[in-house]
């Protein structure tokens, strides 16, 4: 299954350059697997070593953040968004 | 060099001075063209972090931040940067800003609002490299021909 992910300006040099992605999957997690194959630079960008999704990112099925749904474990289908968002904090 | 019009910047200040009275430090994003110096317009966001720390640091609300990128992409913009106040230090990133800077072409504005008048400075974040740019604002609109005597 196709899913459209959107990255954000910091990420797009280690997509070519691009915007808006396809990657194939069930879950948030499956999408992020493929998105790593296609474009190996994001590897450790979004999740991380341990397999869980980076604190430094924001990631979202739609208008949720899925931190608040099922994290990577988020199911997804053809119909749904997933954008990638710097988690911005700081002191 | 960043370039903001007076109302935008007068908007991060009196947000800043409200936030200021819990207190809590306030925030919200930039948004203009990529590689331009001009702020089109400003998204004030939700600070969450816990209540009982607002006043020493901000979480910039993950659902704030989508709504913002969704209306600066329909615009033909980007986030290009983020401000955020100070309560108690001065306009100066501090050492979580520098590490947690997520993204190196964006601007960071801060804005002390220690003193009784507030300072806004901003800055650039390479690498936890800190570099001040110019913070300008822009010149008013010229009047028109028709208001000229």
């Amino acid at each position: 299954m196709s899913v459209e992910v959107r990255l954000p300006t910091v990420l797009r040099q280690h997509a070519a350059g691009q915007s808006s992605v396809k990657a194939n999957g069930t879950t948030i997690g499956e999408v992020f697997e493929d998105l790593v194959r296609q474009f190996p630079l994001l590897a450790g960008q979004v999740i991380t070593e341990d397999g869980v999704l980076h604190k430094f990112v924001n990631v979202y099925r739609n208008d949720d953040d899925v931190r608040f749904l099922d994290k990577l474990a988020t199911p997804v289908t053809e119909a749904d968004v997933v954008t990638i968002l710097p988690a911005v904090a700081g002191g | 060099m960043l370039r903001i019009s007076r109302a935008n910047w007068q908007a991060i200040i009196d947000h800043a001075l409200s936030e200021a009275t819990k207190p809590a430090e306030a925030c919200g994003l930039l948004a203009g063209e990529l590689g331009d110096i001009d702020v089109k317009a400003i998204f004030p966001c939700a600070n969450a972090a816990p209540p009982e720390k607002q006043d020493l640091v901000y979480e910039l609300d993950s659902g704030d931040y989508l709504r913002a990128d969704r209306e600066a992409q329909a615009n033909g913009w980007e986030i290009i940067g983020v401000y955020h106040s100070h309560t108690h230090t001065e306009a100066l990133p501090s050492p979580t800003d520098i590490a947690q800077a997520p993204d190196p072409a964006w601007h960071y504005i801060l804005v002390s609002v220690r003193h009784p008048a507030p300072v806004v400075r901003s800055f650039m974040i390479v690498d936890g490299k800190v570099a001040e740019e110019p913070l300008v604002l822009e010149r008013p609109a010229a009047p028109s021909a028709d208001s000229r005597h």
